[in-house]
């Protein structure tokens, strides 16, 4: 058990999404240390007893499983269980009542039969005493050593012929013993038994106390020993303290075999064992037969619910009767076919909307690509116009390049929403997407004035992706973060632990104000609706970008701060199946301002967090100061030219001016470091921008 | 330089467009509206060049390109306004050499169009092998064992640029940019369907390639010769 817990232990400690992978390790070790060390303090050897239980355990394990999911096993164990108990109990005290009405009856005769012999012996003895006595008178006083021995051998005799005197009488119903009293064997009081029964084995000890100790008759339970071998009998012995013609005590007992009633208790005992047999074996089946009766229709429906659920809609229960059970298959039945005709106008509803989609396409993209053609060849001619004409057609062409990318982007995302898009992964090292992707953003940023840094790109980043997706998702994040970084630089983190992947996009500019990080991926989702965009980007980039992710099975989550930028984070499982767990990277970054608070708090910590600070002073020496212009430029350079990435579709950058003055908007809250947080499943954090810089572009994504 | 264009589209007023913007680029185009007169147009005018729209009246242009390859090798490039996968993979493998989606920009189409000239353009006298392959590049011919295989000029391209250089591995990227000559990162989905092609051709088993390599997460190579 203790073994099972601790290999459980690391999936478990994933189920908060937030932590990092890299520290989940940690954990389960942790607790695993913990418990040896309580183990190991509380019993000795604890690895050998689990050894030990693990190996008792494991023959059972199929037994246990079929026993956890066969009803039919546990409901016929159960009854068999407990009817044995009932037939127990009952077996029990029937033998009882039988037992003591046998005993009974044998009893009172025995206690009669063995007062008799009592009395019989007691006047054997006087009559002898009396005779004796009379003889004794007449002799002289140095006779009386004489006489003594003359009686004590006649006492011999006497004790002899008095047990074969009143064991006669029985006729082999019951036996006789004389003990002497105490351990005295002299004076002829040797022990005797009749019918060789031995005298000492036969009479238990306590008994023979007792009767020392007082004049009455006392009973006992016994059995019977013959010193011929005989087989030893159950007995009832009666005995009593008597005196010999001498006067002397003497132990008389009865012996009554109870052979009779101990083979008439057998005999009932056996019978009752045998119905008792057959009872619980009958139960048994019987049980087995009930359950089987409503155990195999609900088989039979969780059989064909599952084939249900694995899309095969016209499977039905057979019904037959009215009862229950029938009801059960009636009703089934009725769901199922409901479910069937919903999924059906479902399906034909998606199948409408892709086709409508797809015809929506062609239709808008033929006469589409006629515009585009006529205004390109137009723009071209654009240099023998008026200057009106050459600036209409400047702009003729530029809208539509940006009515492409809409119209790109709208069709993607009603792909998405039909459910028409699939996913193609393979093999793919983020890596070299990531290069390409920041290549590609190279020019903007250039522009920008700011730089894109990649940081943790030394191993292979290995993932089951689609790399147009992946790429697409990343351009969009790197596009933004730079056209919102304020001119300073970009991170691009990259990381893989456990099952996932992440790459994380870190800005320093404007920030998120509350709740933006959730509301950036709404579609058509601006910072403020009632100013006007200037730039391009369709509003849909990140949308898109959120759609691709969870297509993967990922995560697209966003995190930001008033003034301290934002970090977009991509988080995809190593293989296309496995489910995500955890990111290898923190959605909020190390040097987020409330992180810096916590490491300046705890200087324990300090060293480490320390490490990617606000990236505008390049001596951090951590990070290589970019090379994406140096390293990553020329080898991009063979493959992809400057392909101006806000007019690529998705791009989703939105920048709207501020006015200028500067002032807080009514009921903005001043920028603190404690405003903003991390959010999860949904990521909410917040960022209100700091407005000491007038005048300044306000971000919307 | 030889242009001939074959602009096969039910739509009069791109394909005036294409018309004119072909002309400006010095091609001589020629068109046809309907699917079930394009095999007609095309043996008549024999082009160097067919564009061809997918969504056609009559046959369809899946259709049309497959009987067009079946007695052509001559370049087929799609013009289609659906990039989903299934689209464009049933029409690369219906023997579309390349594809571009509408909308396109002119440049764009103009520079699909010359790459897939650009090849006539260049014979060189070199024999190259490839497995038991032997490669005649200037007589455009592949033998295993004195027999030919028939492949058309872009799976003959494909192959070539293999053989040339058997110790590399080529990612999709940069057999999109010498064999399709792409200058950006376009779909490899091109290298995908055309490799498989060319497999089916050249390989004895196409389940298991011995001519073109798979290299798991990285591209293809040329097999050992």
């Amino acid at each position: 058990m203790a073994g099972d817990s601790a290999a459980s232990a690391p999936g478990r400690s994933g189920t908060r999404p937030e932590r990092p992978v890299g520290r989940q390790g940690a954990d389960p070790g942790r607790g695993r240390l913990f418990e040896g060390g309580l183990l190991q303090g509380g019993v000795q050897g604890s690895p050998v007893l689990r050894l030990f239980m693990r190996w008792v355990r494991r023959p059972l394990l199929p037994v246990m499983r079929l026993w956890r999911r066969n009803i039919q096993l546990r409901v016929v164990a159960t009854t068999l269980l407990m009817s044995l108990g009932v037939v127990l109990l009952l077996g029990f005290v029937v033998i009882g009542q039988v037992r003591n009405g046998l005993l009974d009856a044998k009893v009172k005769a025995s206690q009669s039969q063995a007062t008799g012999g009592f009395a019989v012996a007691k006047q054997k003895a006087d009559d002898e005493a009396a005779s004796g006595g009379a003889g004794g008178a007449t002799g002289s006083g140095d006779a009386a050593a004489d006489a003594d021995g003359r009686q004590s051998q006649s006492v011999i005799q006497w004790m002899s012929d008095l047990v074969e005197s009143l064991s006669s009488g029985g006729a082999g119903a019951f036996d006789v013993v004389t003990l002497p009293v105490g351990d005295d064997s002299g004076g002829g009081r040797s022990p005797r038994g009749s019918g060789n029964v031995s005298p000492t084995d036969s009479v238990p000890g306590d008994l023979r106390e007792r009767i020392s100790d007082s004049t009455t008759a006392a009973q006992s339970y016994t059995r019977i020993v013959y010193k011929d071998g005989k087989e030893s009998q159950p007995a009832l012995v009666i005995g009593k303290q008597v005196n010999d013609p001498n006067g002397h005590p003497y132990e008389l007992y009865y012996l009554f075999p109870l052979t009779q009633e101990e083979k008439s208790l057998s005999l009932v005992k056996g019978t009752l064992a045998t119905a008792g047999l057959f009872v619980v074996v009958l139960l048994g089946a019987i049980a087995w037969l009930v359950v089987r009766q409503v155990v195999t229709p609900v088989r039979m429906a969780a059989g064909i619910a599952e084939r249900l659920s694995a899309g095969r809609l016209q499977e039905r229960m057979k019904v037959t009767g009215e009862d229950d059970i029938a009801r059960l298959g009636e009703a089934f039945n009725k769901m199922a076919q409901n479910l069937q005709v919903k999924i059906q106008q479902l399906e034909d509803l998606s199948r409408m909307q892709r086709r409508f989609v797809s015809d929506v396409s062609h239709e808008l993209r033929t006469p589409l690509t006629t515009v585009r053609m006529a205004a390109d060849v137009i723009h071209e001619a654009r240099e023998d116009f008026d200057p009106v004409t050459a600036r209409s057609a400047e702009l003729l062409a530029d809208q539509l390049d940006r009515f492409e990318s809409l119209l790109a982007d709208l069709l993607e995302i009603s792909r998405f929403d039909a459910g028409a898009a699939a996913l193609e992964a393979e093999p793919i090292d983020l890596r070299e997407v990531v290069r390409r992707v920041v290549g590609g953003a190279a020019p903007l940023a250039e522009r920008k004035g700011s730089r894109v840094r990649i940081v943790g790109d030394q191993q292979p980043v290995v993932a089951e992706a689609d790399a147009r997706r992946v790429e697409r998702v990343l351009r969009n994040l790197v596009v933004n973060a730079v056209e919102h970084g304020e001119g300073k630089d970009v991170v691009v983190k990259l990381a893989a632990a456990g099952g996932a992947v992440a790459v994380a996009v870190r800005d320093y500019g404007v920030g998120l104000k509350p709740g933006e990080a959730t509301r950036v991926f709404s579609r058509f989702w601006r910072a403020d609706p009632a100013r006007a965009r200037t730039t391009g980007g369709t509003g849909l980039g990140l949308s898109i970008a959120l759609e691709d992710a969870r297509l993967h099975g990922g995560w697209l989550q966003a995190w930001g701060e008033p003034g301290g930028g934002s970090q977009f984070r991509l988080t995809l499982p190593r293989t296309a199946d496995e489910p995500l767990r955890g990111s290898p990277i923190p959605l909020e970054p190390k040097d987020s301002r409330r992180n810096r608070g916590l490491a300046a708090a705890g200087p324990a910590r300090g060293g480490e967090e320390k490490r990617a600070t606000v990236p505008v002073q390049p001596g951090g020496g951590q990070a290589p100061p970019l090379p994406a212009h140096a390293a990553i430029a020329p080898h991009l350079a063979s493959v992809t030219p400057a392909v101006d990435p806000s007019a690529l579709p998705g791009s989703g950058a939105r920048v709207v001016p501020r006015p200028t003055g500067g002032t807080r908007h009514p009921g903005e809250p001043p920028a603190h470091g404690p405003g903003t947080d991390t959010y999860d499943a949904r990521p909410d954090a917040d960022g209100r921008k700091d407005p000491s810089e007038p005048g300044e572009a306000f971000r919307g994504r | 330089m030889k242009g001939r264009v074959l602009v096969v589209d039910d739509d009069t007023a791109l394909a005036e467009m294409l018309g004119i913007v072909l002309r400006g680029e010095g091609f001589e185009p020629s068109f046809v509206a309907d699917g079930d007169k394009a095999l007609a147009a095309f043996r008549e005018t024999k082009p160097d060049l067919v564009l061809l729209d997918l969504m056609l009246p009559g046959r369809d242009g899946i259709e049309v390109c497959r009987l067009i390859r079946a007695e052509s090798g001559v370049p087929i490039v799609m013009l289609t306004a659906k990039s989903d996968t299934v689209d464009v993979v049933v029409g690369l493998e219906s023997g579309a050499d390349d594809y571009i989606v509408k909308p396109f920009k002119p440049k764009e189409l103009v520079a699909r169009i010359r790459a897939r000239l650009r090849r006539s353009e260049e014979p060189a006298p070199e024999q190259l092998t490839i497995g038991d392959l032997v490669i005649d590049v200037a007589g455009h011919s592949v033998k295993r064992d004195g027999q030919s295989i028939a492949l058309t000029p872009l799976e003959f391209d494909l192959l070539v640029a293999l053989a040339r250089k058997p110790w590399q591995v080529f990612t999709r990227e940069v057999l999109l940019e010498q064999v399709w000559g792409y200058r950006h990162a376009a779909d490899t989905r091109l290298v995908n369907v055309h490799v498989q092609r060319l497999r089916s051709k050249v390989e004895k088993d196409p389940e298991r390639p011995e001519i073109v390599v798979t290299v798991r997460g990285v591209g293809y190579k040329a097999g050992p010769s």
